[in-house]
């Protein structure tokens, strides 16, 4: 009977100090898509041999990366939904905001683009899916890309509803995963793309609108509302990202030899 | 705790067991002191094994009750030996230990007395075997041993022989023998006539729950008193 | 149709390929569902054999709810757990949160319940058996916990088995509290929610096969335990 406890005990402790051993890592909430472009993978590696410490990162929606924040659960916060952001810093809770890489939404579609979506407006493509009633899934889920695709509507002047438009409420892949099922259009970031695998018909209808420009920024959580934050390290996990060498890696960052992320610090436009 | 209390004298006065509608045992007033091995005697559902369990202490009566040296706690210095052994998924020895564990008996001791309780019955080669894949006469043994390592006052036996062959039948016959030598009261329960005659001295028989008479060994199977008790001799009862 | 035997092809690769990151998940998914299978069994078992022999008050009531808790719903417990680990919850100052402690309690909340609630059915299915010779010998209802647990081991080992299939197969509170995070609190079960969101199919149904595999290999080793024990016991 002591057996089984005393293993329990140590099997417990073991996990115990494997984490609080690694005291030297800072908490970093990000979004999915962020994540699922494998941006990290290529990111983190370089960053730990420039810091000397371990960036873990929880990547969920955008959403839920700043609530994670305001909780005090991260260290730092790293998304791409700059109204959402501003609003953190001004409730408080961010330090200051820099921009740091901006990658682009396209929309997708099947190949026979029933609507003629087809083209380099954004706004105007939605309009034709609304007035054609051609299937659209939608994430549904407050994430940055939810957020911009809404934006969109909004500019269009739609209020998207009906059995055609199909929100998902889950992340980008599933979603991708839900239009390529049902042959449907959506907005989807280029990077989810890039690496999405189960595309069936679907290909890039409409891209390079300035509107589909996707900013990215980076906030420190502020240790004044939350004092166990590791500032010292976080502040120096954003000075890598916005230097030189941290832009030029993400610059680096390519699927099938396309670029996904542009860098985009610039000093002197001094961010928020 | 309370085992202060002696479990002999022990007492039934006017005990009732009902299971449901049916009265197992009915006003029954009986004492035992201990000072002779008893025999209950009985057709089947008479009421044998329920007043043994009553005695014991397992069984609570529905109306009346039982008391062990005036006590009305149950005592802890006697034992009991069922019809189909109960024995842990562990060796024999350690059988017997656990049974000198629960009563506070510890390290060395309890393994020495263990051991010799195991040769007592004649078990000592098999004492490191598992329990459960020895012979039904052996497992019957381990039990007796396992009674009778606690050095109780009195060690009730329902129906003990019941389910053995009759080697192993006797071997359990002469481990009883040893413990009334010792000076341990025994009161059994049997269908075994011969049996019943040989290890016990006094008779108490039961039929459909009340106590019909209670004899001398010798007396009860020459002239018992009762019309009920010289059917059942004659075999006429099932 | 083609997928699922690209998968296997592709998991026999990822296996013996001895790919790092893909051991560190493994090593991981055991550490954390055996060390959360280990503790629930350590609570409940004792837990369910404690109501299953001992008589008090509302008993039967308790009994109601831990059959009820069974079907505790995981995301549930997750987003409690997450709560009171989070630094704006009460064990925040722990800091636990996003690290595998805090899989093992999630996993650990999820599966006691399950562990108490089989072990009680089994204890009480049993009981009947032991109960006149365990009285008979003066054995309390608390002593006789120990004493049954070690008596039923090979039933029991079923029980523990199915502890340690739920802790293994626990996705959506270890996302929430583990956060998924990479070479940290990914698990097998973490790791194919996200390679399925990525939409690569092909890569989660291989990660999905070598997990069951393991789960099979757990579930043999267990039965030819109990093959061996039951000849050697009876």
């Amino acid at each position: 009977m002591r057996l089984p406890i005393a293993a329990s005990i140590a099997a417990f402790l073991l996990a115990a100090s494997s984490a609080a051993a690694a005291e030297d890592f800072i908490t970093v909430a990000s979004t999915t898509s962020t994540e699922q472009s494998g941006l990290f993978k290529s990111l983190l590696p370089e960053a730990k041999k420039a810091l000397g410490f371990d960036v873990h990162v929880v990547a969920v929606g955008t959403g839920q990366a700043l609530d994670i924040a305001r909780r005090g659960d991260a260290d730092v916060v790293f998304v791409h939904d700059k109204a959402a952001e501003e609003k953190f810093l001004a409730e408080g809770y961010g330090v200051k905001r820099y921009d740091v890489m901006y990658n682009d939404f396209v929309i997708v579609g099947p190949k026979g683009d029933p609507a003629h979506a087809k083209g380099t407006d954004v706004v105007a493509a939605l309009e034709k899916i609304a007035g054609a009633k051609a299937p659209f899934a939608s994430r549904g889920d407050k994430s940055g890309t939810d957020a911009a695709e809404k934006r969109y509507w909004k500019e269009a002047g739609i209020q998207p509803a009906g059995s055609w438009y199909r929100e998902t409420g889950s992340g980008m892949g599933p979603t991708l995963n839900t239009a390529s099922g049902m042959n449907a259009y959506a907005l989807t970031d280029r990077g989810t793309w890039l690496s999405f695998r189960n595309r069936g018909d679907l290909v890039i209808l409409v891209e390079g609108d300035a509107k589909l420009f996707n900013q990215y920024g980076v906030m420190l959580v502020n240790p004044a509302k939350h004092p166990h934050v590791k500032k010292e390290m976080g502040q120096r996990f954003i000075d890598w990202l916005i230097s030189p060498a941290g832009q030029r890696t993400i610059a680096s960052y390519r699927i099938g030899g396309q670029q996904l992320f542009f860098p985009d610090y610039k000093p002197l436009a001094v961010g928020r | 705790m309370a085992s202060a209390t002696r479990s002999l004298p022990v007492e039934a006065r006017g005990v009732t067991v009902r299971y449901g509608a049916l009265a197992a045992l009915d006003d029954v007033d009986l004492t035992f002191d201990g000072s002779a091995p008893l025999a209950v005697l009985g057709a089947n559902g008479a009421g044998k094994s329920v007043l043994l369990r009553v005695l014991h202490g397992l069984v609570a009566p529905s109306e009346g009750g039982v008391t062990w040296s005036g006590a009305s706690t149950r005592p802890r210095d006697q034992a009991m030996v069922f019809q189909r052994p109960v024995l842990l998924r562990r060796s024999a020895l350690a059988n017997v230990e656990y049974a000198l564990a629960v009563h506070g008996v510890r390290g060395r001791e309890r393994r020495e007395r263990a051991a010799e309780a195991l040769a007592r019955v004649g078990l000592e080669k098999i004492a490191s075997r598992p329990a459960r894949v020895l012979s039904g006469g052996e497992q019957q043994r381990v039990a007796l041993a396992r009674a009778w390592a606690t050095r109780p006052r009195v060690v009730y036996l329902d129906e003990p022989t019941a389910s053995l062959d009759p080697s192993a039948a006797a071997e359990v016959e002469r481990v009883m023998g040893e413990m009334r030598s010792a000076g341990t009261a025994i009161v059994f329960t049997t269908h075994h006539l011969g049996f019943a005659r040989r290890a016990a001295a006094e008779v108490v028989f039961l039929d459909r729950g009340r106590v019909t008479e209670r004899t001398a060994v010798p007396d009860f199977f020459a002239r018992p008193r009762s019309p009920e008790a010289a059917a059942y001799l004659q075999g006429e009862l099932p | 149709m083609h997928d699922i035997g690209a998968s296997f092809v592709l998991a026999y690769h990822l296996a013996t390929g001895g790919d790092p990151e893909l051991w560190a998940i493994v090593e991981l998914s055991l550490a954390v569902s055996v060390s959360s299978a280990l503790l629930a069994c350590t609570l409940g078992l004792p837990l369910g054999a404690l109501v299953a022999l001992q008589q008090f008050p509302g008993r039967r009531a308790l009994i109601v709810a831990m059959n009820a808790l069974f079907g505790l719903p995981s995301v549930v417990v997750g987003l409690v757990v997450y709560l009171m680990l989070s630094r704006a919850g009460p064990l925040g100052s722990f800091g636990i949160l996003f690290t595998p402690p805090a899989i093992v309690i999630a996993q650990t909340v999820l599966v006691t319940p399950i562990v108490a609630a089989l072990a009680r059915q089994f204890v009480e299915d049993a009981w009947h058996e032991y109960r006149e010779q365990l009285t008979s010998l003066g054995v309390s209802a608390l002593r006789a916990v120990p004493t049954l647990l070690w008596d039923l081991r090979y039933s029991l080992l079923t029980v523990v088995l199915m502890g340690l299939g739920r802790a293994t197969s626990e996705v959506g509170a270890v996302m929430i509290v583990g956060g998924n995070v990479s070479g940290v609190t990914r698990v097998m079960t973490t790791a194919i929610a996200l390679e399925t969101e990525k939409g690569d199919l092909p890569l989660a149904l291989a990660l999905g096969v070598i997990l069951l595999a393991l789960v099979v290999a757990l579930n043999a080793a267990a039965s030819v335990l109990r093959d061996w024990s039951l000849a050697r016991h009876g």
